[in-house]
């Protein structure tokens, strides 16, 4: 009789299915398992209570009294604050106005983000140029009849859109300028560009906003004030300004020579090959690290409320502090929404950055 | 070029231009006083519900406000930090600081400011925990205390101790609001502020029975709006506005029986309120009816009192020295003559 | 070089070259009067104000009081005092943060690119969470939502009767060395330069021959064994002040202020997961070949991963890693908000208010700034070179 000689083998490791895939990425070996184990067993412990505190315990409606009972998160401080939390103190009954603002913003990105839509160029020309003075028109108002909304009333979640949007499309040209004038080879202006960027660079951004605030008023003529805000809005837009200088000049480096000279021998002038030919070009390149600015542009907004604005962090802030609603709950509560807030915007950001890299096959070329 | 070194020329002589003008004219050609107050302290200036500035300190801008401009809604309200104030002023941001801010030498010559009358003599004590036992300022030895950065407050606090050969570990935030959240939630043993501070914000704590007022005051602390060096004039409308206010009170004249005294009032009355043949108004450079207005807009110094401040106000603060001078106090009004 | 046709005579006076000249004269005219026009808006300012100026401030008396300060300082010590102590402050709250930082860093890194799955999605969700989130925001939960709702000192958090954790801060025993500590510390001074030069000379060493003695001992012997023995020689008594509650607070012992460990954590934390991310591409930027080459000499993968990746990893994590570092140390600014007396607090705080001197309390704090910097970008390229050229 003859034997099969792979009756005597072991049977073939099993190597689909959901046992191989953990024997494969979580029980490697022992020390693996321990670690695996050690997690789980963390996690196991951790995530559970956290649930509980964001959902099952949490209060949805009710006072603060209702939420130290309950134990859990205190939604319904956030839903009581909510038209605070977005709007600031802006008027109930102009809040429109911001509404639009924002509506026109949201429709104008929307085609932007699309891969397939055509006519990005004018799109951004118009949220380069007219967008912000229709935005400026509609939430200061003065004009078209338009009651007057001081800047002092704007708040929440508006002001972290108006000082991250203005922080970033005010930073845009100031950076470009600065890039191109630190590859001059004018030395006056290369030197003066550098000194400028790297001055910025060097110092945190609060200095800056404090520079804004209590220095620049000494530097302007008595009796010519700026707003509060606006201050504010040039020290963001100056100090973003050098940091996307050096995105933009990563970029402008990136430009083979050949095309400088191409433009040149077209018979091109300066500002023509820059226009049309170079910042085209060098800006694609970096699109990402220019989106990855951006999300720490929206990041640095939180920066204002240590000189007296109340943006989002800010009046979440303020209304932590309120003794309706003291309360360690309602604290904890106050910064996890805030938190979300601006992870939703930040991640989202990075994510398109990062897909964005892929698409235009820049991170594939290591 | 030449059209560049014209422009640049024009701008800056428009900057001159703007700086000889005078605060008075700035004002009365924007139509409104920019008036910096606090970030909200109750009682003095707090935005209410509505979002509107109200409060002792506001009323004193309104009263300006209504003597120099006859309206006294036409105020825009800049809240500032304890930094920012002076910088604020200085650079003409604000017209006339109205905000808790003690008279110093220092402030007075060093940081380029004028100060009208004071308008609230308060001074410095402390707050503990009832449970802590504390009944004297001279048991805080070794204690955690909570101060506003950049305040008299913190050089007071330190003087106190070091003359009393105690130590304390001070704990310092810029906004007042913070100090007392970091008081409240028990990271320090005592709050120390104006005495009139502490009374305002006892009312936003979790518990305010549980706190207690020391008996002790360590400091002086006369509260006065001021307004900055270089402009005489309109340093001498706050002041005399506030001295009206004050006079009105000594005179008892009142929000409501203004119209009633100026047709019949005694002369010093009449004088006050401009309705006499020798009215003030041109020596202040404004028409004779300044004081009325100012007095009109919200009601004599008593009546500011007693709407933010006194006894049926939530501070419940006692007029102690900001009694009238023939009433027990010191405030006192230079003769309007 | 030989140049296949002569360059062109040099004409001095091209249009070109009169055109940028012209620019920039009016570039530098414009800048000039720029200049002037602000500084003479300034000075008419101050002036007709009667505004003090200069920096004579910094030698009169403060006249406030510091929590945290690592020189000795009173109320009655001066401004510039005062500036020295936020210096020191400042710095001491970036280094920590940078150690913490860097070891939380590289595990996170580690982790990313770890085989375990578990392991490698949570450090994902960890980046994930703490770089899309304001460094301010997260500070104030670590100080407002965690730290500040902690018990009082009479309930404290209490680990083994040593450490204490309350609303007034971690309160840690101090060890305290009688007599002889200074002998025991020149001899762990002496005893880091031991091994070092040991580990370096072993390294010249192999790198002429191929062949090296090993070095690692140097390192305990250097740094325990021979403090050691001069602590049992010189017969000094360690012993460990423990922190007690006595009238209000804890006293003795180590005392690290919530405001210092809202900040080393907020910093800490936000940083790593920037450093984690590094890492994780450093390690992913090493050539495949080199690991594979690896595999096949026999390597284990912890020593492939050390020996072999990691050392080439760096020379891509190290100028990445100073530009977080450099973020760390001016990030510090943002624990202001959480009264932890650095330079914005100390200086562009209550020194501004009380001088009203806003002008020369800003300079100050953006000059601090400027150095630490330089010094920063000036430490890592220094590495960098060492790194990029000479290898590990």
């Amino acid at each position: 009789m003859a034997i099969d000689p792979t009756a005597f083998l072991p049977p073939p490791v099993v190597s689909a299915g959901p046992w191989a895939w953990m024997r494969r990425n979580l029980f490697t070996d022992w020390r693996q398992t321990a670690l695996t184990l050690i997690v789980l067993y963390a996690v196991i412990r951790g995530v559970p209570p956290l649930l509980g505190w964001l959902f099952v315990d949490a209060t949805w409606q009710g006072t603060r009294d209702d939420c130290v009972a309950n134990g859990g998160a205190c939604w319904a401080f956030v839903s009581a604050r909510w038209g605070q939390f977005i709007y600031g103190f802006y008027p109930v009954e102009e809040r429109w106005r911001v509404n639009v603002t924002f509506a026109v913003l949201a429709v104008s990105v929307v085609p932007l983000v699309l891969p397939m839509v055509r006519g990005k160029a004018w799109i951004i020309g118009f949220l380069l140029t007219l967008y912000p003075v229709l935005a400026f028109c509609l939430l200061y108002g003065g004009v078209l009849g338009l009651p007057v909304v001081e800047t002092a009333r704007w708040g929440g979640f508006m002001l972290t859109l108006v000082v991250a949007i203005t922080g970033i499309v005010g930073s845009l040209p100031i950076g470009i300028l600065l890039a191109l004038g630190r590859r001059s080879d004018m030395p006056a202006i290369r030197t003066f560009c550098t000194l400028f960027i790297e001055l910025f660079r060097a110092v945190p951004l609060i200095t800056v906003l404090f520079m804004a605030s209590v220095m620049l008023p000494l530097f302007l003529p008595s009796g010519f004030s700026l707003d509060k805000l606006l201050r504010a809005l040039i020290g963001v837009a100056v100090f973003n300004g050098a940091l996307m200088a050096e995105v933009v000049r990563g970029g402008l480096q990136a430009i083979p020579k050949g095309q400088y000279e191409a433009a040149t021998a077209a018979g091109m002038g300066y500002w023509r090959m820059m226009g049309f030919v170079i910042l085209p070009q060098a800006l694609r390149l970096v699109i990402p690290g220019l989106v990855n600015t951006w999300v720490a542009i929206i990041k640095d907004t939180t920066l204002v409320l240590i000189i007296g604005l109340f943006d989002l962090l800010g009046i979440v802030q303020a209304g932590i502090a309120d003794a309706n609603w003291l309360s360690a709950s309602v604290t904890k509560t106050g910064y996890v929404f805030a938190a979300m807030g601006f992870w939703i915007l930040c991640f989202s950001l990075s994510r398109y950055s990062m897909y964005l890299e892929r698409r235009l096959g820049l991170g594939a070329s290591r | 070029m030449m059209k560049l070194l014209t422009a640049t020329t024009a701008i800056t002589l428009a900057g001159t231009g703007l700086a000889l003008a005078g605060t008075i004219d700035d004002i009365k050609a924007r139509g409104h006083i920019q008036c910096g107050v606090t970030q909200g302290v109750p009682g003095f200036s707090n935005p209410n519900d509505a979002g509107d500035w109200t409060g002792f300190d506001v009323d004193i801008c309104r009263a300006v406000a209504a003597a120099v401009l006859s309206d006294a809604d036409a105020v825009r309200y800049t809240p500032l930090s304890n930094t920012e104030r002076f910088t604020a002023l200085q650079s003409g941001e604000v017209d006339i600081l109205s905000r808790t801010t003690t008279r110093t030498l220092n402030r007075d010559t060093a940081l380029g400011l004028n100060f009208a009358p004071v308008v609230f003599y308060d001074g410095q004590g402390f707050m503990v925990r009832e449970s802590s036992g504390i009944t004297s300022a001279l048991e805080l030895d070794g204690t955690t205390v909570c101060v506003s950065a950049g305040s008299t407050s913190e050089l007071n606090v330190a003087d106190y101790f070091t003359a009393n050969n105690m130590t304390y570990e001070p704990v310092r935030f810029e906004k007042a609001d913070e100090v007392l959240a970091a008081y409240d939630a028990g990271r320090c043993d005592v709050y120390t502020s104006d005495l009139s501070g502490l009374a305002a914000r006892r009312l936003v704590m979790q518990n305010p029975a549980e706190h207690l007022m020391l008996k002790e005051t360590i400091s002086k602390e006369p509260l006065a709006p001021a307004v900055r060096h270089g402009d005489d004039a309109w340093f001498d409308i706050v002041t005399w506005t506030v001295y009206a206010l004050i006079a009105a009170e000594e005179l008892g004249v009142t929000a409501a029986n203004i119209d009633q005294m100026k047709a019949e009032g005694s002369p010093d009355v009449q004088r006050l309120l401009g309705s006499s043949e020798t009215g003030t108004g041109e020596w202040v450079g404004l028409d004779n009816d300044w004081a009325t207005r100012a007095i009109a807009a919200g009601g004599n110094y008593g009546e500011l009192w007693a709407r933010h401040l006194g006894p049926d106000t939530p501070l419940k603060l006692a007029r102690g020295l900001n009694e009238l001078y023939n009433n027990g106090g010191i405030q006192y009004a230079m003769p309007i003559k | 070089m030989t140049a296949p046709f002569l360059p062109p005579r040099q004409i001095f006076w091209t249009r070109r070259r009169v055109k940028s000249l012209l620019v920039q004269v009016v570039f530098l005219g414009g800048l000039a009067w720029l200049a002037y026009f602000l500084f003479a808006n300034t000075t008419a300012n101050l002036q007709r104000q009667g505004i003090a100026s200069g920096f004579g401030f910094l030698s009169q008396r403060a006249g406030f009081d510091v929590s945290l300060s690592f020189l000795p300082f009173t109320s009655d010590s001066s401004y510039g005092r005062a500036f020295w102590v936020a210096v020191v402050n400042a710095l001491v709250l970036s280094a920590l943060g940078i150690v913490l930082a860097t070891i939380l860093g590289f595990g996170l890194g580690l982790a990313r690119v770890s085989k375990n799955w578990l392991i490698a999605r949570l450090a994902t969700v960890y980046i994930e969470i703490f770089r899309n989130i304001p460094l301010l925001l997260q500070l104030f939960f670590w100080y407002f939502a965690i730290l500040r709702q902690l018990p009082g000192p009479k309930e404290s958090v209490v680990l083994a009767d040593l450490v204490f954790l309350n609303n007034r801060g971690l309160y840690m025993p101090r060890p305290q060395v009688d007599q002889g500590g200074w002998v025991i510390m020149v001899c762990f001074v002496a005893g880091l330069c031991m091994a070092l030069v040991m580990t370096l000379r072993a390294r010249q060493q192999r790198l002429k021959t191929g062949h090296g003695p090993k070095s690692w001992y140097w390192w305990p012997i250097g740094l325990v064994a021979l403090p050691l023995t001069a602590f049992m020689i010189t017969g000094a008594s360690l012993s460990f002040v423990i922190p007690e509650l006595r009238g209000f607070n804890y006293r003795g012992g180590m005392l690290m202020l919530p405001e210092m460990l809202a900040a080393l954590l907020g910093l800490g934390f936000y940083i790593a997961a920037a450093i984690g991310e590094i890492v994780r591409s450093g390690i992913q930027g090493v050539d495949k070949g080199q690991v594979e080459a690896a595999s096949a000499l026999g390597l284990a993968r912890r020593d492939i991963m050390r020996l072999v990746v990691l050392p080439q990893a760096m020379r891509i994590i190290i100028p990445p890693l100073a530009t977080q570092y450099l973020s760390l140390a001016k990030n510090t600014s943002l624990a202001a908000a959480i009264a932890f007396p650095e330079i914005i607090s100390i200086v562009a705080g209550t020194t501004l208010t009380q001088t009203g001197q806003a002008l020369e309390a800003i300079t100050l704090a953006m000059l601090f700034y400027m150095g630490v910097s330089l010094s920063i970008a000036a430490v890592m390229n220094f590495l960098n070179y060492r790194v990029l050229r000479h290898g590990n």
